[in-house]
Protein backbone atom coordinates (compact mmCIF):
# COMPACT_ATOMS: atom_id res chain seq x y z
CA UNK A 1 0.00 0.00 0.00
CA UNK A 2 2.74 2.54 0.80
CA UNK A 3 4.62 1.77 -2.78
CA UNK A 4 1.02 2.51 -4.27
CA UNK A 5 1.17 5.66 -2.23
CA UNK A 6 4.70 6.91 -3.38
CA UNK A 7 4.18 5.75 -6.78
CA UNK A 8 1.13 8.30 -6.74
CA UNK A 9 2.66 11.09 -4.83
CA UNK A 10 6.24 10.69 -7.29
CA UNK A 11 3.79 10.65 -10.30
CA UNK A 12 1.77 13.57 -9.23
CA UNK A 13 4.66 15.54 -8.42
CA UNK A 14 6.75 14.94 -11.78
CA UNK A 15 3.87 15.12 -13.95
CA UNK A 16 3.92 18.16 -12.77
CA UNK A 17 7.21 19.66 -13.24
CA UNK A 18 7.27 17.37 -16.92
CA UNK A 19 4.24 19.53 -18.21
CA UNK A 20 4.87 22.57 -16.63
CA UNK A 21 8.80 22.38 -17.95
CA UNK A 22 7.37 21.75 -21.28
CA UNK A 23 5.03 24.56 -21.22
CA UNK A 24 7.85 27.40 -20.23
CA UNK A 25 10.09 25.74 -22.34
CA UNK A 26 7.72 27.27 -25.27
CA UNK A 27 8.68 30.56 -24.44
CA UNK A 28 12.37 29.79 -25.72
CA UNK A 29 12.64 32.68 -28.42
CA UNK A 30 9.68 34.28 -27.84
CA UNK A 31 10.27 36.13 -24.26
CA UNK A 32 8.77 39.84 -24.09
CA UNK A 33 12.39 40.63 -23.29
CA UNK A 34 15.43 38.41 -24.50
CA UNK A 35 16.27 37.96 -20.15
CA UNK A 36 13.11 36.30 -20.24
CA UNK A 37 13.62 34.26 -22.84
CA UNK A 38 16.57 32.61 -20.94
CA UNK A 39 14.69 33.04 -17.60
CA UNK A 40 12.18 30.82 -18.65
CA UNK A 41 14.18 28.32 -20.25
CA UNK A 42 16.62 27.77 -17.64
CA UNK A 43 13.16 27.47 -15.50
CA UNK A 44 12.11 24.74 -17.70
CA UNK A 45 15.08 23.20 -17.79
CA UNK A 46 15.01 22.55 -13.89
CA UNK A 47 11.71 21.36 -14.05
CA UNK A 48 11.88 18.73 -16.54
CA UNK A 49 15.53 17.75 -14.34
CA UNK A 50 13.11 17.61 -11.36
CA UNK A 51 10.81 15.47 -13.13
CA UNK A 52 13.30 13.12 -14.59
CA UNK A 53 15.22 12.73 -11.39
CA UNK A 54 11.57 12.03 -9.44
CA UNK A 55 10.72 9.41 -12.61
CA UNK A 56 14.37 7.84 -12.06
CA UNK A 57 13.70 7.05 -8.46
CA UNK A 58 10.09 5.46 -9.67
CA UNK A 59 12.45 3.07 -11.65
CA UNK A 60 15.33 2.89 -9.70
CA UNK A 61 12.85 1.44 -6.69
CA UNK A 62 10.89 -0.59 -8.91
CA UNK A 63 7.93 1.79 -8.30
CA UNK A 64 7.19 1.53 -11.93
CA UNK A 65 8.35 -1.28 -14.98
CA UNK A 66 9.28 0.82 -17.65
CA UNK A 67 12.32 3.23 -18.57
CA UNK A 68 11.61 7.04 -17.17
CA UNK A 69 11.76 7.68 -20.80
CA UNK A 70 9.06 5.51 -21.55
CA UNK A 71 7.30 6.25 -18.59
CA UNK A 72 6.92 9.95 -19.45
CA UNK A 73 6.73 10.16 -22.97
CA UNK A 74 4.39 6.82 -23.86
CA UNK A 75 2.03 7.18 -21.33
CA UNK A 76 -1.61 7.25 -22.15
CA UNK A 77 -3.42 10.22 -20.93
CA UNK A 78 -5.47 9.42 -18.64
CA UNK A 79 -2.42 7.93 -16.56
CA UNK A 80 -0.72 10.98 -15.90
CA UNK A 81 -2.20 12.95 -12.40
CA UNK A 82 -0.81 16.37 -13.05
CA UNK A 83 -2.87 19.39 -12.21
CA UNK A 84 -4.82 21.03 -14.52
CA UNK A 85 -2.82 24.68 -14.00
CA UNK A 86 0.40 23.28 -15.76
CA UNK A 87 -1.87 21.89 -18.67
CA UNK A 88 -3.15 25.36 -20.34
CA UNK A 89 -1.43 26.77 -22.72
CA UNK A 90 0.99 29.45 -22.33
CA UNK A 91 -1.48 32.50 -23.53
CA UNK A 92 0.19 35.49 -22.80
CA UNK A 93 3.37 36.71 -20.56
CA UNK A 94 0.71 37.38 -17.56
CA UNK A 95 -0.89 34.18 -17.46
CA UNK A 96 2.65 32.43 -17.67
CA UNK A 97 4.36 34.57 -14.92
CA UNK A 98 1.08 34.34 -12.76
CA UNK A 99 1.33 30.40 -13.01
CA UNK A 100 4.94 30.40 -12.57
CA UNK A 101 4.50 32.90 -9.42
CA UNK A 102 1.65 30.55 -7.97
CA UNK A 103 3.61 27.14 -8.70
CA UNK A 104 6.66 27.54 -8.03
CA UNK A 105 5.42 28.64 -4.39
CA UNK A 106 3.40 25.91 -3.87
CA UNK A 107 6.70 23.32 -5.40
CA UNK A 108 8.83 25.45 -3.05
CA UNK A 109 6.76 24.67 0.31
CA UNK A 110 6.19 21.18 -0.75
CA UNK A 111 10.13 20.72 -1.62
CA UNK A 112 10.49 22.39 1.78
CA UNK A 113 8.54 19.43 3.71
CA UNK A 114 10.13 17.30 2.41
CA UNK A 115 13.44 17.85 4.00
CA UNK A 116 11.96 15.90 6.47
CA UNK A 117 10.21 12.94 4.53
CA UNK A 118 10.66 9.27 6.05
CA UNK A 119 11.27 8.33 2.13
CA UNK A 120 14.85 8.92 1.80
CA UNK A 121 15.09 9.15 -2.07
CA UNK A 122 12.76 12.99 -1.81
CA UNK A 123 14.87 13.61 1.10
CA UNK A 124 17.90 13.86 -0.58
CA UNK A 125 16.27 15.45 -3.66
CA UNK A 126 14.74 18.16 -1.75
CA UNK A 127 18.24 19.30 -0.71
CA UNK A 128 18.88 19.99 -4.27
CA UNK A 129 15.99 21.40 -5.63
CA UNK A 130 15.91 23.64 -2.17
CA UNK A 131 18.63 25.72 -3.55
CA UNK A 132 17.09 25.76 -7.64
CA UNK A 133 13.34 26.77 -6.44
CA UNK A 134 14.71 29.95 -4.40
CA UNK A 135 15.70 31.23 -7.32
CA UNK A 136 12.72 30.49 -8.86
CA UNK A 137 10.53 31.94 -6.58
CA UNK A 138 13.31 34.86 -6.74
CA UNK A 139 12.22 35.68 -10.05
CA UNK A 140 8.63 35.41 -9.71
CA UNK A 141 8.11 37.51 -6.51
CA UNK A 142 10.42 39.74 -8.22
CA UNK A 143 8.29 40.24 -11.58
CA UNK A 144 5.18 39.96 -10.02
CA UNK A 145 6.11 43.07 -7.83
CA UNK A 146 7.63 44.88 -10.84
CA UNK A 147 4.67 44.40 -13.43
CA UNK A 148 2.12 45.03 -10.45
CA UNK A 149 3.55 48.56 -9.82
CA UNK A 150 4.22 49.62 -14.10
CA UNK A 151 1.44 51.05 -14.93
CA UNK A 152 -2.15 50.54 -15.11
CA UNK A 153 -2.25 47.92 -17.84
CA UNK A 154 0.41 45.72 -16.16
CA UNK A 155 -1.34 46.23 -12.91
CA UNK A 156 -4.42 45.12 -14.30
CA UNK A 157 -2.84 42.07 -16.30
CA UNK A 158 -1.14 40.91 -12.77
CA UNK A 159 -4.74 41.34 -11.42
CA UNK A 160 -6.86 39.62 -13.99
CA UNK A 161 -4.23 37.03 -14.03
CA UNK A 162 -4.41 36.09 -10.42
CA UNK A 163 -7.95 36.03 -10.44
CA UNK A 164 -7.83 33.51 -13.46
CA UNK A 165 -5.43 31.18 -12.21
CA UNK A 166 -5.97 31.30 -8.44
CA UNK A 167 -8.35 28.19 -8.65
CA UNK A 168 -6.57 26.25 -10.63
CA UNK A 169 -3.56 26.65 -8.87
CA UNK A 170 -5.38 25.68 -5.72
CA UNK A 171 -6.33 22.32 -7.64
CA UNK A 172 -2.58 21.43 -7.01
CA UNK A 173 -3.18 20.56 -3.76
CA UNK A 174 -6.51 18.30 -4.86
CA UNK A 175 -6.01 14.95 -2.31
CA UNK A 176 -5.41 11.86 -3.11
CA UNK A 177 -8.28 10.20 -1.12
CA UNK A 178 -6.81 6.80 -1.51
CA UNK A 179 -3.13 7.19 -0.43
CA UNK A 180 -3.10 10.64 1.96
CA UNK A 181 -3.55 9.19 5.18
CA UNK A 182 -0.91 6.69 4.70
CA UNK A 183 1.71 8.97 3.06
CA UNK A 184 0.67 11.39 6.30
CA UNK A 185 1.21 8.61 8.90
CA UNK A 186 4.07 7.38 7.99
CA UNK A 187 5.74 10.67 7.35
CA UNK A 188 6.36 11.31 3.91
CA UNK A 189 5.01 14.27 3.54
CA UNK A 190 2.88 16.12 5.48
CA UNK A 191 -0.43 15.94 2.96
CA UNK A 192 -2.04 18.49 0.67
CA UNK A 193 -4.14 20.39 3.16
CA UNK A 194 -1.38 21.06 5.12
CA UNK A 195 0.73 22.56 2.07
CA UNK A 196 -2.24 24.35 0.68
CA UNK A 197 -2.67 26.47 4.19
CA UNK A 198 1.39 27.20 3.84
CA UNK A 199 1.00 27.97 0.31
CA UNK A 200 -1.30 30.37 1.17
CA UNK A 201 0.94 31.84 3.84
CA UNK A 202 4.00 32.18 1.31
CA UNK A 203 2.08 33.52 -1.42
CA UNK A 204 -0.02 36.47 0.87
CA UNK A 205 3.01 38.90 1.71
CA UNK A 206 4.10 39.04 -2.05
CA UNK A 207 0.48 39.42 -3.46
CA UNK A 208 0.35 42.42 -0.79
CA UNK A 209 3.51 44.16 -1.44
CA UNK A 210 2.61 44.15 -5.08
CA UNK A 211 -1.05 45.46 -4.20
CA UNK A 212 -2.98 42.39 -5.69
CA UNK A 213 -6.08 41.17 -3.99
CA UNK A 214 -5.88 37.71 -3.26
CA UNK A 215 -9.58 36.15 -4.21
CA UNK A 216 -11.78 34.64 -1.85
CA UNK A 217 -9.74 31.65 -1.38
CA UNK A 218 -12.92 29.64 0.26
CA UNK A 219 -15.43 30.55 -2.24
CA UNK A 220 -13.08 29.20 -4.96
CA UNK A 221 -13.80 26.13 -7.15
CA UNK A 222 -10.20 24.31 -7.56
CA UNK A 223 -9.49 22.81 -10.69
CA UNK A 224 -9.80 19.40 -9.18
CA UNK A 225 -9.44 16.32 -11.40
CA UNK A 226 -5.62 16.05 -12.79
CA UNK A 227 -4.55 13.52 -9.97
CA UNK A 228 -7.41 11.37 -10.61
CA UNK A 229 -6.42 11.05 -14.77
CA UNK A 230 -9.42 14.07 -15.62
CA UNK A 231 -7.47 16.39 -17.65
CA UNK A 232 -8.63 19.30 -19.63
CA UNK A 233 -8.53 19.06 -23.41
CA UNK A 234 -5.14 20.67 -24.04
CA UNK A 235 -3.15 17.78 -22.30
CA UNK A 236 -3.76 15.44 -24.58
CA UNK A 237 -2.18 17.30 -28.06
CA UNK A 238 1.07 18.33 -25.76
CA UNK A 239 1.37 14.56 -24.92
CA UNK A 240 1.07 13.44 -28.34
CA UNK A 241 3.53 16.50 -29.63
CA UNK A 242 6.39 15.71 -26.95
CA UNK A 243 6.10 12.12 -27.62
CA UNK A 244 5.75 12.98 -31.38
CA UNK A 245 10.01 11.72 -32.30
CA UNK A 246 10.14 8.66 -29.20
CA UNK A 247 7.08 7.07 -30.43
CA UNK A 248 8.40 6.81 -34.29
CA UNK A 249 10.42 3.91 -32.80
CA UNK A 250 10.36 3.63 -28.99
CA UNK A 251 12.99 0.70 -29.44
CA UNK A 252 15.33 3.14 -30.96
CA UNK A 253 18.12 4.84 -29.69
CA UNK A 254 17.54 9.03 -30.17
CA UNK B 1 25.70 28.86 -33.51
CA UNK B 2 24.86 31.44 -35.12
CA UNK B 3 27.07 33.69 -36.42
CA UNK B 4 26.70 33.53 -40.40
CA UNK B 5 30.08 33.83 -42.25
CA UNK B 6 28.97 36.33 -44.64
CA UNK B 7 28.13 40.25 -43.83
CA UNK B 8 25.57 40.68 -45.84
CA UNK B 9 25.49 44.29 -47.75
CA UNK B 10 22.81 46.54 -46.77
CA UNK B 11 20.26 47.04 -49.23
CA UNK B 12 21.42 50.01 -50.84
CA UNK B 13 24.93 48.70 -50.93
CA UNK B 14 27.26 51.05 -50.05
CA UNK B 15 30.50 50.81 -50.18
CA UNK B 16 33.13 51.63 -48.40
CA UNK B 17 33.52 55.72 -47.90
CA UNK B 18 37.13 56.13 -48.33
CA UNK B 19 36.40 60.30 -47.80
CA UNK B 20 35.61 59.27 -44.42
CA UNK B 21 38.51 57.53 -44.19
CA UNK B 22 40.41 59.82 -44.49
CA UNK B 23 38.44 62.47 -42.74
CA UNK B 24 41.27 62.24 -39.56
CA UNK B 25 44.06 61.33 -41.15
CA UNK B 26 46.36 61.23 -38.45
CA UNK B 27 43.83 59.76 -35.85
CA UNK B 28 43.39 57.17 -38.81
CA UNK B 29 47.28 56.60 -38.84
CA UNK B 30 47.38 56.00 -35.30
CA UNK B 31 44.36 53.79 -35.25
CA UNK B 32 45.74 51.82 -38.28
CA UNK B 33 48.93 50.99 -36.32
CA UNK B 34 47.61 49.92 -33.07
CA UNK B 35 45.51 47.54 -34.90
CA UNK B 36 48.09 46.45 -36.79
CA UNK B 37 49.97 45.68 -33.53
CA UNK B 38 47.50 43.68 -32.21
CA UNK B 39 46.24 46.33 -30.20
CA UNK B 40 41.93 45.91 -29.10
CA UNK B 41 40.30 49.05 -29.89
CA UNK B 42 37.87 49.65 -26.88
CA UNK B 43 34.61 51.99 -27.16
CA UNK B 44 35.52 54.75 -25.86
CA UNK B 45 39.00 54.65 -28.45
CA UNK B 46 38.69 56.89 -31.28
CA UNK B 47 37.18 55.29 -34.14
CA UNK B 48 36.91 56.22 -38.20
CA UNK B 49 33.18 56.48 -38.83
CA UNK B 50 33.10 53.88 -41.03
CA UNK B 51 34.56 51.16 -39.03
CA UNK B 52 32.21 52.04 -36.21
CA UNK B 53 29.65 51.59 -39.29
CA UNK B 54 31.11 48.41 -40.05
CA UNK B 55 30.76 46.59 -36.90
CA UNK B 56 27.56 47.83 -35.66
CA UNK B 57 26.55 46.22 -38.91
CA UNK B 58 28.52 42.80 -38.72
CA UNK B 59 27.75 42.22 -34.90
CA UNK B 60 24.03 43.83 -35.36
CA UNK B 61 23.60 40.66 -38.06
CA UNK B 62 24.95 38.33 -35.69
CA UNK B 63 23.45 38.92 -32.82
CA UNK B 64 20.41 38.59 -35.41
CA UNK B 65 21.47 35.49 -36.16
CA UNK B 66 21.14 34.45 -32.48
CA UNK B 67 17.78 34.99 -31.93
CA UNK B 68 16.09 34.38 -35.10
CA UNK B 69 18.55 31.12 -35.27
CA UNK B 70 16.86 29.56 -32.32
CA UNK B 71 13.54 29.43 -33.90
CA UNK B 72 14.17 26.62 -36.54
CA UNK B 73 15.59 24.43 -33.49
CA UNK B 74 13.40 25.51 -30.69
CA UNK B 75 10.10 24.23 -32.39
CA UNK B 76 11.53 21.14 -31.69
CA UNK B 77 12.10 21.39 -27.80
CA UNK B 78 8.58 20.25 -27.21
CA UNK B 79 9.21 17.18 -29.72
CA UNK B 80 12.72 16.02 -28.78
CA UNK B 81 13.04 12.34 -27.95
CA UNK B 82 13.69 11.64 -24.43
CA UNK B 83 15.05 13.44 -21.34
CA UNK B 84 18.44 13.58 -22.52
CA UNK B 85 17.92 15.64 -25.91
CA UNK B 86 15.02 17.46 -24.39
CA UNK B 87 17.32 18.73 -21.86
CA UNK B 88 20.00 19.31 -23.96
CA UNK B 89 17.90 20.84 -26.85
CA UNK B 90 16.40 23.51 -24.20
CA UNK B 91 19.45 24.39 -22.72
CA UNK B 92 21.53 25.05 -26.48
CA UNK B 93 18.90 27.04 -27.54
CA UNK B 94 18.64 28.99 -24.17
CA UNK B 95 22.66 29.31 -24.97
CA UNK B 96 22.14 31.03 -28.51
CA UNK B 97 19.70 33.14 -27.32
CA UNK B 98 22.27 34.53 -24.30
CA UNK B 99 24.57 34.66 -27.37
CA UNK B 100 22.25 37.41 -28.55
CA UNK B 101 22.00 39.14 -25.46
CA UNK B 102 25.94 39.34 -25.15
CA UNK B 103 26.26 40.78 -28.74
CA UNK B 104 23.32 43.27 -28.83
CA UNK B 105 25.45 44.57 -25.89
CA UNK B 106 28.45 44.45 -27.69
CA UNK B 107 26.77 46.34 -30.54
CA UNK B 108 25.36 48.73 -27.77
CA UNK B 109 28.83 49.71 -26.99
CA UNK B 110 28.79 51.41 -30.60
CA UNK B 111 26.03 53.11 -30.07
CA UNK B 112 22.81 51.46 -31.73
CA UNK B 113 20.45 50.65 -29.34
CA UNK B 114 18.97 46.95 -28.40
CA UNK B 115 15.87 48.66 -29.75
CA UNK B 116 17.29 50.39 -32.65
CA UNK B 117 18.47 46.96 -33.92
CA UNK B 118 15.46 44.88 -33.31
CA UNK B 119 13.11 47.44 -35.25
CA UNK B 120 15.75 46.78 -38.12
CA UNK B 121 15.35 43.44 -38.05
CA UNK B 122 11.63 43.55 -38.09
CA UNK B 123 11.15 45.70 -41.06
CA UNK B 124 13.48 43.96 -42.78
CA UNK B 125 16.46 46.45 -43.25
CA UNK B 126 18.97 44.13 -40.73
CA UNK B 127 19.57 40.97 -42.20
CA UNK B 128 20.37 37.61 -40.50
CA UNK B 129 22.18 34.22 -41.84
CA UNK B 130 20.56 33.05 -44.49
CA UNK B 131 20.61 29.53 -43.28
CA UNK B 132 17.91 30.59 -40.95
CA UNK B 133 15.31 30.80 -43.69
CA UNK B 134 14.94 26.83 -44.25
CA UNK B 135 12.80 24.64 -42.25
CA UNK B 136 13.78 22.39 -39.99
CA UNK B 137 11.32 19.07 -41.08
CA UNK B 138 12.39 16.40 -38.76
CA UNK B 139 14.43 15.82 -35.66
CA UNK B 140 17.26 14.70 -38.01
CA UNK B 141 17.18 18.31 -38.91
CA UNK B 142 18.08 19.52 -35.78
CA UNK B 143 21.01 17.26 -35.42
CA UNK B 144 22.57 18.24 -38.67
CA UNK B 145 21.74 22.25 -37.51
CA UNK B 146 23.58 21.33 -34.30
CA UNK B 147 26.77 19.59 -35.36
CA UNK B 148 27.21 21.18 -39.32
CA UNK B 149 25.51 24.69 -38.64
CA UNK B 150 27.18 25.21 -35.65
CA UNK B 151 30.55 23.67 -36.81
CA UNK B 152 30.74 26.07 -39.90
CA UNK B 153 29.97 28.69 -37.39
CA UNK B 154 32.18 28.28 -34.88
CA UNK B 155 35.03 28.52 -38.07
CA UNK B 156 33.67 31.88 -38.67
CA UNK B 157 33.45 32.99 -34.70
CA UNK B 158 37.29 31.78 -33.78
CA UNK B 159 38.26 33.64 -36.84
CA UNK B 160 36.10 36.61 -35.79
CA UNK B 161 37.03 36.63 -32.15
CA UNK B 162 40.69 37.39 -32.93
CA UNK B 163 39.37 40.77 -34.81
CA UNK B 164 40.27 44.21 -33.11
CA UNK B 165 37.21 45.07 -31.80
CA UNK B 166 37.47 44.49 -27.83
CA UNK B 167 33.85 43.79 -26.91
CA UNK B 168 33.00 41.82 -29.52
CA UNK B 169 36.32 39.57 -29.35
CA UNK B 170 35.62 39.24 -25.53
CA UNK B 171 32.15 38.12 -26.25
CA UNK B 172 32.99 36.02 -28.94
CA UNK B 173 35.24 34.05 -26.68
CA UNK B 174 32.40 33.14 -24.18
CA UNK B 175 30.57 32.29 -27.11
CA UNK B 176 33.06 30.21 -28.96
CA UNK B 177 33.58 27.99 -25.44
CA UNK B 178 29.74 27.66 -25.08
CA UNK B 179 29.58 27.03 -28.76
CA UNK B 180 31.73 23.57 -28.53
CA UNK B 181 29.18 21.90 -25.93
CA UNK B 182 26.79 22.84 -28.86
CA UNK B 183 28.62 21.06 -31.54
CA UNK B 184 29.54 18.12 -29.23
CA UNK B 185 25.79 17.62 -27.97
CA UNK B 186 25.18 18.09 -32.07
CA UNK B 187 27.62 15.60 -33.30
CA UNK B 188 26.18 13.16 -30.57
CA UNK B 189 22.90 13.46 -32.00
CA UNK B 190 24.36 13.27 -35.28
CA UNK B 191 25.91 10.01 -34.51
CA UNK B 192 23.26 8.61 -32.91
CA UNK B 193 21.05 8.54 -36.13
CA UNK B 194 23.40 7.73 -38.35
CA UNK B 195 24.42 4.52 -36.77
CA UNK B 196 21.02 3.60 -35.95
CA UNK B 197 17.99 2.18 -37.82
CA UNK B 198 18.01 1.91 -41.17
CA UNK B 199 14.47 4.41 -40.74
CA UNK B 200 17.18 6.87 -38.12
CA UNK B 201 19.88 6.69 -41.06
CA UNK B 202 17.12 7.74 -43.82
CA UNK B 203 15.80 10.40 -42.04
CA UNK B 204 19.23 11.55 -41.49
CA UNK B 205 20.59 11.53 -45.39
CA UNK B 206 16.94 13.17 -46.05
CA UNK B 207 17.78 15.73 -43.76
CA UNK B 208 21.76 16.08 -45.08
CA UNK B 209 20.57 16.65 -48.54
CA UNK B 210 18.17 18.97 -47.65
CA UNK B 211 20.62 21.05 -45.78
CA UNK B 212 23.74 20.94 -47.95
CA UNK B 213 23.03 23.73 -50.05
CA UNK B 214 22.68 26.39 -47.61
CA UNK B 215 25.78 25.00 -45.28
CA UNK B 216 27.29 25.77 -48.84
CA UNK B 217 26.03 29.01 -48.60
CA UNK B 218 26.64 29.71 -45.18
CA UNK B 219 30.06 31.86 -45.61
CA UNK B 220 28.87 33.69 -48.53
CA UNK B 221 29.74 34.14 -52.01
CA UNK B 222 32.80 32.78 -53.69
CA UNK B 223 35.84 35.30 -53.20
CA UNK B 224 35.81 35.89 -56.72
CA UNK B 225 32.88 37.27 -57.02
CA UNK B 226 32.20 38.97 -53.77
CA UNK B 227 32.58 42.68 -53.09
CA UNK B 228 35.76 42.04 -51.21
CA UNK B 229 37.20 44.95 -48.58
CA UNK B 230 40.93 44.95 -48.32
CA UNK B 231 39.84 47.76 -45.69
CA UNK B 232 37.56 45.69 -43.58
CA UNK B 233 40.47 42.93 -43.37
CA UNK B 234 43.10 45.51 -42.92
CA UNK B 235 41.03 46.94 -39.81
CA UNK B 236 40.28 43.58 -38.86
CA UNK B 237 36.69 43.61 -39.11
CA UNK B 238 36.70 41.05 -40.95
CA UNK B 239 39.32 38.31 -40.47
CA UNK B 240 38.92 35.50 -43.43
CA UNK B 241 37.87 35.15 -46.79
CA UNK B 242 34.43 33.14 -47.49
CA UNK B 243 36.23 30.67 -49.92
CA UNK B 244 38.95 29.89 -47.06
CA UNK B 245 36.28 29.86 -44.24
CA UNK B 246 34.25 27.25 -46.62
CA UNK B 247 37.55 25.35 -47.33
CA UNK B 248 38.28 25.07 -43.53
CA UNK B 249 34.86 23.96 -42.76
CA UNK B 250 34.54 21.26 -45.19
CA UNK B 251 38.57 19.93 -44.87
CA UNK B 252 37.35 19.15 -41.42
CA UNK B 253 33.90 18.04 -42.15
CA UNK B 254 33.10 16.08 -45.23
CA UNK B 255 35.29 13.46 -43.90
CA UNK B 256 33.58 13.00 -40.75
CA UNK B 257 30.54 13.17 -42.83
CA UNK B 258 31.45 10.44 -45.21
CA UNK B 259 33.25 8.24 -42.34
CA UNK B 260 29.83 7.45 -41.12
CA UNK B 261 28.96 6.43 -44.66
CA UNK B 262 26.66 9.36 -45.62
CA UNK B 263 26.76 10.91 -48.82
CA UNK B 264 26.74 14.26 -49.79
CA UNK B 265 24.70 15.55 -52.94
CA UNK B 266 27.47 16.54 -54.79
CA UNK B 267 29.03 14.04 -56.87
CA UNK B 268 31.96 16.74 -57.68
CA UNK B 269 32.57 17.54 -54.11
CA UNK B 270 36.32 16.46 -53.50
CA UNK B 271 39.43 17.32 -51.96
CA UNK B 272 42.13 18.73 -55.04
CA UNK B 273 45.05 16.65 -53.34
CA UNK B 274 47.66 19.02 -55.12
CA UNK B 275 46.17 22.33 -54.29
CA UNK B 276 45.04 21.57 -50.73
CA UNK B 277 41.60 23.31 -51.77
CA UNK B 278 38.27 21.64 -51.90
CA UNK B 279 36.27 21.59 -55.39
CA UNK B 280 32.45 21.60 -55.55
CA UNK B 281 29.87 22.02 -57.96
CA UNK B 282 28.39 25.57 -57.91
CA UNK B 283 25.72 25.16 -54.71
CA UNK B 284 23.12 27.70 -56.64
CA UNK B 285 24.28 31.29 -55.95
CA UNK B 286 21.23 33.00 -57.41
CA UNK B 287 18.80 30.98 -54.86
CA UNK B 288 21.41 32.28 -51.85
CA UNK B 289 20.44 36.20 -53.27
CA UNK B 290 16.81 35.12 -53.69
CA UNK B 291 16.88 33.97 -50.40
CA UNK B 292 18.07 37.06 -49.25
CA UNK B 293 15.99 39.33 -50.99
CA UNK B 294 13.29 37.71 -48.98
CA UNK B 295 12.85 34.13 -51.43
CA UNK B 296 13.43 31.60 -48.91
CA UNK B 297 11.05 29.05 -47.74
CA UNK B 298 10.80 30.68 -44.39
CA UNK B 299 11.74 34.22 -44.61
CA UNK B 300 8.40 36.04 -43.70
CA UNK B 301 7.52 32.91 -40.98
CA UNK B 302 10.69 34.02 -39.00
CA UNK B 303 10.16 37.34 -38.79
CA UNK B 304 6.38 37.10 -38.00
CA UNK B 305 7.56 35.01 -35.09
CA UNK B 306 10.06 37.56 -33.70
CA UNK B 307 7.07 40.22 -34.63
CA UNK B 308 5.06 38.29 -32.46
CA UNK B 309 7.30 38.32 -29.53
CA UNK B 310 7.65 42.15 -30.07
CA UNK B 311 3.91 42.74 -30.10
CA UNK B 312 3.10 40.61 -27.18
CA UNK B 313 5.72 41.39 -25.13
CA UNK B 314 5.14 45.47 -26.03
CA UNK B 315 2.90 45.43 -22.49
CA UNK B 316 6.01 44.88 -20.11
CA UNK B 317 8.82 46.51 -21.66
CA UNK B 318 6.81 49.37 -21.20
CA UNK B 319 5.88 48.54 -17.69
CA UNK B 320 9.46 48.19 -17.19
CA UNK B 321 10.23 51.79 -18.36
CA UNK B 322 8.05 53.26 -15.81
CA UNK B 323 8.72 51.91 -12.66
CA UNK B 324 7.37 55.40 -11.17
CA UNK B 325 3.56 54.99 -12.36
CA UNK B 326 2.93 52.65 -9.51
CA UNK B 327 -0.81 52.02 -9.09
CA UNK B 328 -2.23 53.41 -6.53
CA UNK B 329 -3.12 50.80 -3.26
CA UNK B 330 -6.38 49.08 -3.41
CA UNK B 331 -8.84 49.89 -1.11
CA UNK B 332 -9.08 46.04 0.27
Amino acid sequence: MLNKALTDLLTKMADDELILGHRNSEWTGLGPVMEEDIAFSSMAQDKIGHAWALYNTLEEKQLITQSADMFAFCRPENEFKCSHLVELPNAGYDFSLMRHFLFDHAEAVRYESLQDSSFEPLRNLSKKVKGELKYHTLHANAWVLQLSKGGEESYDRMQTALNEIIGLAAGIFEPSKDYEDILIAEKVYPGEKALYTRWLESIYPVLVKASLNLPDVAALTPGYGGRQGKHTSYLAPLLKEMGEVFNLDVDASW
Amino acid sequence: MYGGGYIFEEPNNKQLREEKVHDEPEKLAAFEERIARGEKIEPGDWMPTEYRRQLIRLIEQHAHSEIIGALPEGTWITRAPGFKRKLALIAKVQDEIGHGQLLYNAAETLGKTREEMINDLLSGKSKYSNVFNYPAKTWADVTVIGFLIDAAAIVNQVANSKGSYGPYCRALERICYEESFHLKQGHDAFIELATGTPAQKEMLQDALNRWWKPIMHFFGPPDKTSQHSEKLMEWKVKMASNDDMRNQFLDTYVPKIWELGLTLPDPALHKNEETGRWEYSDPDWDEFFRVINGGGPCNQERLQVRKWAEEHGRWVRKALMNPADKHALPVA
